[in-house]
């Protein structure tokens, strides 16, 4: 026997639902309710309306707010209150490239590892396993400050002690996509067939082997779409970073094992902060700057994600 | 099995009866090691965390009695006078969570009903990528928008509240609620999409309006999922830190439930105190670390009634 679900909910089916709906409604639905339904249904439509009227506005917004101030000063002049006309982000820019860098060397390897284990090798039945898989369930919903504490009591001080530099700020946001990037990647190895692993394997392959040269380049599109949706969360964040030392208001070129940088988002807030009118335009120009990389991030894992999408 | 041992074999020597690998695979067993640590990452990440909050916090609390950690309520611990209540700060970030659910909530699911329900393919491929754009907007940019636009322009239209200065903290609740409405959204969108077309072709074959079928059979199918997405949102707006601090402010000393004027939450307070200048060692400086655990136990035990229930609609219908 066919359950519903086996059947294929083609273009078909559900314009024959939809019709035979339409004739039950229209017998024995009262008019009343009718008109109820149309009020709903406006209703669900205003609640939309109006998270994508935010979207809309505060795009709109920072693009008008910004407008006087999106020339090549941004990228070419360093921060500066004194002259506010002329100020930039290039500090600010290299400082968020340079952690930006650093997080995706660490994310790859160590979520794309994570993800293998709990999928290809992980016994579900053991302890540790479920242990594993529960916690980055739950470390993906802790906020970001907290991993700025992580941050600033483990990483900055604490056993690593490596300070307030570019470096600390790339571990500590690793540790905060890590299991974005797990999840994701989680999700694409197990879209791959189990056949394909299986065939590799009967061939003589080892299981590394089957995993390597069959499993990860099939999975590669759904990974390379989580870990670019975790660079563009890590380029916007701005918490921890206010932890590990990113506030400072550095005139220089960073180092990555020197302290003494800043990045967009931090240096975003603290203009922000400030009373001055041209500051105000600058933090517009500067959350400009990050959501246009937002922007064409999202949109190129968008874009990857129809792209590349496999029906097995 | 190399050419020489089938060889051998034949001859009628030793024939394998393992079918173990030849070799030992020393390699293999170094990757499936290295693959393991990659995983176990995760929850020294977690130890880590807990960690880093408790070694602090227990020299806070020997300073500070838990008791009146808990229930004092005036928090100004970078004082001459210091005190160390956190209930302002807890409180503050009540409110905020209150008006951010107060938004995301009808916002959220009306979304999601309308996505799981009513959209016909055409726009879902428009809305759903749009919700995804709104939940990737860094906070940064949320809070100046919200700071520069939102509040002035509340306090330009509704100028007979009783506003205190700059900040707002229901204003800055509201904008906290939108940011949390993608989440919602998509969670519970998942979970209504996830229910049996079956049951709504009965209700439809009983003469069910479509408004009967989503809120009468569609939703309480779901509920476990719709009440994981709120648990979640709830979550994601008690950690949330920028928003909070460029909207309602970090000055606040003494409990307040004013939505026309500045709040400090707890989340604001960390972020605004540690920015890297204060000295270790200092109570100032484990107050933070204090106020960090407050914040971990509260998201972590959030969490894991979110996870529960998130899994329980999953058993139902796959």
């Amino acid at each position: 026997v066919a359950t519903p679900e086996s059947v294929p909910r083609t273009e078909r089916t559900r314009l024959a639902v939809a019709g035979a709906r339409a004739v039950t409604e229209s017998m024995f639905v009262a008019p009343r309710d009718r008109s109820r339904n149309t009020m709903f249904l406006a209703l669900l439509l205003f609640g939309l309306g109006i998270a994508l009227t935010g979207l809309v506005a505060i795009f709109v917004w920072t693009l008008i707010e910004a407008w006087p101030r999106l020339d090549l000063d941004l990228f070419t002049n360093g921060p500066s209150t004194l002259r506010p006309e002329t100020a930039g982000f290039h500090t600010a820019i290299l400082g968020s490239l340079y952690i930006i860098a650093g997080v995706i060397a660490l994310i790859v390897p160590l979520g794309v590892g994570a993800a293998v284990y709990l999928e290809e090798f992980a016994d579900k039945t053991r302890w540790w396993n479920r242990l594993i898989e529960v916690n980055i369930q739950n470390l993906a919903a802790v906020p970001s400050i907290v991993f700025g504490i992580l941050g600033l009591g483990f990483i900055v001080r604490g056993p690593v002690s490596i300070g307030f530099v570019p470096a600390a700020a790339s571990l500590t946001i690793a540790l905060l996509v890590l299991p974005t990037v797990i999840l994701a990647a989680r999700e694409a190895i197990r879209a791959v067939p189990p056949s394909i692993r299986e065939g590799a394997l009967a061939l003589g392959a080892t299981q590394w082997r089957a995993i390597s040269r069959q499993v990860l380049p099939a999975a590669t599109p759904g990974i390379l779409t989580g870990v670019i949706l975790a660079v563009s969360r890590a380029i916007g964040e701005a918490a921890p970073l206010l932890l590990v030392g990113a506030v400072t208001f550095a005139t220089f070129d960073p180092s990555y094992f020197e302290s003494g940088y800043t990045t967009l988002p931090t240096l975003v807030y603290n203009y922000s902060t400030r009373p001055q009118e041209e500051l105000r335009t600058l933090a517009a120009a500067g959350a400009i700057l990050i959501l246009v990389f937002v922007l064409v991030m999202n949109s190129f894992a968008i874009w990857l994600r129809n792209r590349f999408e496999q029906r097995w | 099995m190399t050419v020489s041992d089938i060889a051998v074999s034949r001859a009628g020597a030793e024939v394998r009866r393992s079918l173990e690998a030849a070799s030992p695979r020393y390699g293999e067993k170094a990757i499936k090691a290295f693959l393991f640590f990659c995983a176990a990452l995760s929850v020294a990440t977690t130890t880590a965390i807990v960690l880093s909050l408790l070694l602090p916090a227990i020299s806070f609390f020997q300073e500070v009695p838990i008791v009146d950690f808990l229930t004092g309520t005036r928090w100004a611990p970078n004082f001459a006078d210091a005190h160390f209540g956190a209930l302002p700060i807890l409180v503050g970030s009540m409110m905020i969570v209150g008006f951010a659910l107060a938004v995301g909530i009808p916002v959220g699911l009306a979304s999601a009903i309308y996505l799981s329900e009513y959209a016909p393919q055409r726009v879902r491929k428009f809305v759903k990528p749009a919700l995804e754009m709104l939940a990737g907007i860094p906070t940064v940019a949320i809070g100046l928008f919200g700071f520069a636009f939102l509040i002035p322009l509340a306090q330009d239209e509704l100028p007979f509240l009783p506003w205190e200065g700059t900040f707002s903290s229901a204003v800055a609740g509201v904008a906290v609620g939108l940011l949390i409405v993608p989440l919602i959204a998509s969670v519970s969108d998942d979970a209504m999409r996830a229910v049996p077309h079956g049951l709504r072709e009965g209700a439809y074959a009983l003469g069910a309006s479509k408004l009967k079928v989503s809120l009468r059979v569609v939703f309480p199918a779901a509920i476990s999922g719709v009440v994981a997405s709120i648990v979640l949102g709830m979550s994601r707006a008690v950690g949330e830190t920028m928003v909070v601090l460029m909207m309602a402010g970090a000055g606040t000393r003494d409990l307040t439930f004013n939505p026309w004027g500045s709040v400090q939450t707890i989340t604001a307070y960390i972020g605004s105190t540690a920015t890297g200048d204060i000295a270790t060692g200092t109570i100032q400086y484990d107050s933070i670390f204090a106020a960090g655990a407050l914040l971990f136990v509260i998201t972590f035990s959030v969490n894991m009634v979110a996870i529960r229930l998130a899994r329980r609609f999953r058993e139902a219908y796959e």
